[in-house]
């Protein structure tokens, strides 16, 4: 087969499964319950679905410099989106916006229970 | 070839609707920043798209803006939401 009908038909192969993948994951964000299921849904094409498109428009544009931006793209998406998935998280627990009738193990209760009411009157972390 | 990728886009259509009307019903800040989020990621999947439609690379630095956008806006807004900073509830 032609070398670069080959590199057409596999990166627009890319394309469709990541514009699929991304379609799936909005349909989970519309339907899952609470906020940690709806982040479980958004990391998928945040980081998988974006990097198929990625590859994808690599293999079409064939283009070192294109490439190179594109390599870019993915690393900053792959630094930021577990940063910005942690602070929401952990904004949303905290904040109490999370269904705990369906968490199946839940250690941070205990320990933010056990910090805010200290059994000896003193503060959970060395004041000063 | 270019038809499959215009489906493309059309499906990445009805990905932003599902999106936008997450973003609508709420209930809380935080899905709608986790939506708005997904909501960047699917602009950036379009503008990559759009680009291999017409094989142009003028809409690839807008590319490496927006996936540093969203990051700066979902982080603010749960960093200000409340109940996410524990230093304030102690001095309080």
């Amino acid at each position: 087969m032609n070398p670069v009908l080959a590199a057409d038909i596999a990166g627009v192969t890319c394309l469709v499964a990541g514009a699929l993948l991304t379609l799936v994951a909005a349909i989970g964000i519309l339907r899952f319950p609470d906020v940690l299921t709806r982040m479980h849904s958004a990391a998928k094409p945040q980081v998988l679905g974006l990097l198929l498109v990625l590859a994808g428009l690599g293999l079409r544009l064939r283009d070192p410099a294109a490439i190179g931006l594109l390599l870019l793209v993915a690393l900053f998406q792959l630094t930021t989106t577990p940063v910005a998935s942690h602070m929401v998280g952990r904004a949303s627990f905290r904040s109490g916006q999370v269904r705990h009738d369906l968490l199946v193990l839940d250690e941070l209760s205990d320990v933010l229970a056990g910090r805010g009411q200290p059994p000896d009157g003193s503060s959970g972390r060395p004041s000063g | 070839m270019n038809a499959v990728l215009v489906a493309c886009l059309g499906v990445l259509g009805v990905a932003a609707l599902l999106l936008v009307v997450r973003i609508s019903l709420g209930p809380t800040m935080l899905d709608r920043v986790v939506a708005l989020d997904v909501l960047v990621a699917v602009v950036i999947c379009g503008l990559a798209i759009e680009a291999a439609v017409h094989r142009h690379t003028t809409t690839l630095p807008v590319l490496v803006v927006l996936s540093l956008l969203g990051f700066a806006g979902a982080v603010s807004v749960a960093r200000f939401s409340p109940g996410s900073d524990d230093v304030e509830e102690d001095e309080s």
